[in-house]
């Protein structure tokens, strides 16, 4: 008996001792701090998104008809449709933008590929807010853009399609991102064995193929973060679609704010936030799965 | 076989900024010929195979292979395919994969790739790894990998760049009589990069050995150990006791000269020989000095006493005092007389045949 209760005081001795203990014990300030402030607040939205809402009494009685508003409310559907794809053209055109750039970085930077890396994140010494009312002043009814063209003689009347509609939120939006997504790219791309690439070389392959058959499988680690990076938050922005969307570039974020604040119906807001997270997810699993399938068939 | 050399290789330099990886360098190597190159890490040879693959273009000279000038051709372009130091294997292909990297180009049918493959695969005698990829293989099967992918090509020449220096020393002696034996059976020319003397000649036809990115000597394996041009070659080629010497006659082809207690000799003059002040280094190999055994006697003895020994099991290393000599003399007895039986201090005679001694240039 002695012995039988002894073993599992070693034991758990052993494993207030351990390497794995003594992680945990080390990360568990910020283990703490994260689930406070990470997992609660998603808790209590999916609580909230359960519930319903008359005025300012909340009905705390299980429901599914907000999620029944917002996945079969036209104006939601649409919303959450517009979102995605704004998000997609985004992360498609960023990757494709930043690729390149971290590629002539870490293949041809040579000495100086600190300062190149510098030079890229110098626009994120000012506020995202200056960046992103600049792209006003650039697209402007009498911005940079408009004024150039017309002084040059190319146009002769202002164009007025350029601000306040989704392809200003996305040329905001991927300008915004494009380094978050050089940096991930960047660093695997350094990761690559140069004697794979000569390899590749010696047994037949020209410079483009073996851009194609090795360079580009290897850093697809990078690409699937970089895409998803920029994926996941332009999904749910809010600053930028109100300051250069219009009518034509309201996203999904627009809506929840909506919900919680003016419309005061914070289950419905709740519930949209909560469809945003899966739709998310999934899009962000598929186009994962997508990424390695693709790789696979340039072999 | 045509007159033709495989590899014409004229006036060959490389330089990096200031410094000369490569200088002058000249060589022909015939085809089918296993040709190394050998020398000290940093004498240039992996600057020499990289020229000669088309990763890098040289500052001056020329490269032929197989008859055809190589300037400005890449390595895509060349008849030629590389076995890598560290066999750079795709990490995102399993074996299979890797070894018909090449092959994909020629867009053969599914089943003929997958032929070659198999032939390749089993020249190289790996067995069926399945597929899998390259971080769960050994390293002897990521070296018959990279072997196996190269050799599929069907290369004019094969280079290999320290292919077995990652390995450890049993498999490593496996692997170079596999080696040997691949190359007799496909009949390629191979050119290997080494560092270590006992493989480049066991394994070479002929072997070049550089110091600073030139060539000190090229020769056959037994030329090169019997009679390096230079000191610095025999040196680097195993154990040598160097004599210094004073020259007393000169007669086209060999020189005469009087050497402490070896006495007169005659030798041949090694190519590019230049005497300094009218004294020469003579030099001979340990293992070519006997110990001789009781009342045994030889036409040439010197006598001495055991200053140190080191016991290596098969064989004995010795170092010897010997009246007149300002270095002891080492030598390397087989243990079966009974050399491991020699204490520090033992009185013996030693033996040698005049024709052992070699003359060299004095080049450090
Ligand atoms: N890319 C390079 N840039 C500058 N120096 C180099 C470069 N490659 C090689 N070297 C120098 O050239 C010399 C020869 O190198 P290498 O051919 O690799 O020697 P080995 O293969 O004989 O060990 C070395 O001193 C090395 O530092
Ligand atoms: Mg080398």
């Amino acid at each position: 008996m002695t012995a039988g209760a002894t073993v599992p005081a070693a034991q758990s001795r052993r494993w207030r001792e351990s390497d794995e203990a003594r992680g945990l014990a080390l990360i568990s300030p910020t283990l703490l701090y994260a689930i406070a402030l990470l997992l609660l607040p998603v808790m209590i939205v999916i609580l909230y998104s359960f519930w319903s809402q008359d005025y300012l009494t909340i009905d705390r009685t299980f429901t599914l008809k907000n999620y029944q508003e917002a996945l079969f409310q036209p104006i939601y559907r649409d919303l959450f449709l517009r979102s995605l794809s704004i998000s997609l053209v985004v992360s498609v055109t960023t990757v494709l933008m930043a690729y390149p750039i971290a590629w002539y970085i870490s293949f041809h930077g040579g000495r100086n590929k600190n300062l190149w890396l510098f030079l890229v994140t110098i626009p994120f010494l000012t506020s995202y807010l200056l960046r992103v009312l600049s792209w006003k002043v650039i697209l402007g009814y009498e911005g940079v853009l408009n004024t150039g063209l017309m002084a040059s003689g190319l146009i002769h009347e202002p164009i007025t399609s350029l601000l306040y509609n989704s392809n200003a939120v996305v040329i905001t939006l991927v300008h915004s991102w494009v380094a978050f997504a050089i940096l991930p790219i960047y660093v695997s791309l350094e990761k690559i064995d140069r004697s794979l690439i000569e390899a590749g070389r010696d047994l037949g392959d020209t410079a483009l193929q073996s851009l194609i058959r090795v360079v580009l499988p290897l850093s697809l680690p990078g690409v699937i973060s970089a895409f998803l990076i920029v994926m996941i938050p332009t999904v749910g922005d809010y600053v930028t679609p109100k300051l250069v969307g219009g009518k034509d570039g309201v996203m999904i974020a627009t809506a929840i704010q909506v919900n919680f604040g003016r419309a005061a119906n914070w289950p419905l807001g709740a519930a949209l936030s909560v469809t945003t997270m899966v739709l998310v997810s999934a899009a962000a699993g598929m186009i994962v799965l997508g990424f390695r399938a693709l790789v696979r068939s340039v072999r | 076989m045509t007159d033709e050399p495989m590899i014409r290789i004229e006036g060959l330099s490389k330089a990096y900024g200031e410094f000369l990886a490569l200088d002058d360098v000249s060589l022909t190597i015939r085809e089918g010929e296993f040709f190394s190159l050998l020398g000290p890490s940093g004498c240039g040879k992996t600057t020499l195979l990289r020229l000669i693959a088309g990763f890098n273009a040289p500052t001056a000279g020329t490269i032929a292979i197989d008859g055809k000038a190589s300037t400005g051709l890449k390595a895509n372009q060349r008849p030629t395919n590389m076995v890598f130091q560290n066999y750079a294997i795709f990490p995102h292909l399993d074996v299979a994969e890797n070894v018909g990297y090449g092959l994909k180009r020629l867009r053969l049918s599914r089943a003929e790739e997958a032929r070659l493959v198999q032939e390749a695969l089993d020249m190289v005698q790996l067995p069926d790894l399945g597929r899998r990829r390259a971080n769960e293989l050994s390293g002897g099967q990521r070296q018959r990998v990279a072997l196996a992918r190269a050799l599929v090509m069907r290369p004019k020449v094969l280079l290999l760049d320290e292919p077995l220096s990652a390995l450890d020393k049993k498999l490593r002696e496996e692997m170079q009589a596999e080696l040997r034996a691949l190359q007799q059976q496909v009949g390629i020319t191979f050119v290997l990069v080494t560092h270590d003397q006992y493989e480049a000649l066991a394994l070479s036809d002929r072997v070049a050995v550089m110091f600073n990115g030139r060539i000190a000597q090229m020769d056959t394996p037994m030329q090169l150990y019997q009679h390096p041009v230079t000191r610095q070659v025999a040196d680097f080629l195993g154990g040598m006791n160097f004599l210094d010497s004073r020259i007393l006659d000169e007669t086209g082809e060999r020189l005469t000269v009087e050497t402490e207690r070896f006495g007169r000799l005659t030798l041949a003059k090694p190519a590019g020989f230049a005497a300094a002040g009218g004294r020469a280094t003579v030099g001979i190999r340990p293992e070519r000095l006997r110990v001789l055994w009781d009342d045994e006697r030889a036409e040439h003895e010197i006598t001495g006493t055991v200053a140190s020994r080191a016991y290596f099991g098969e064989t004995t290393s010795l170092a010897v005092r010997v009246e007149g000599l300002d270095a002891p003399l080492s030598i390397v007895e087989t243990n079966n007389f009974g050399a491991d039986g020699l204490l520090v201090g033992a009185e013996i005679r030693l033996a040698y045949d005049p024709d052992a001694l070699v003359l060299m240039s004095d080049l450090r």
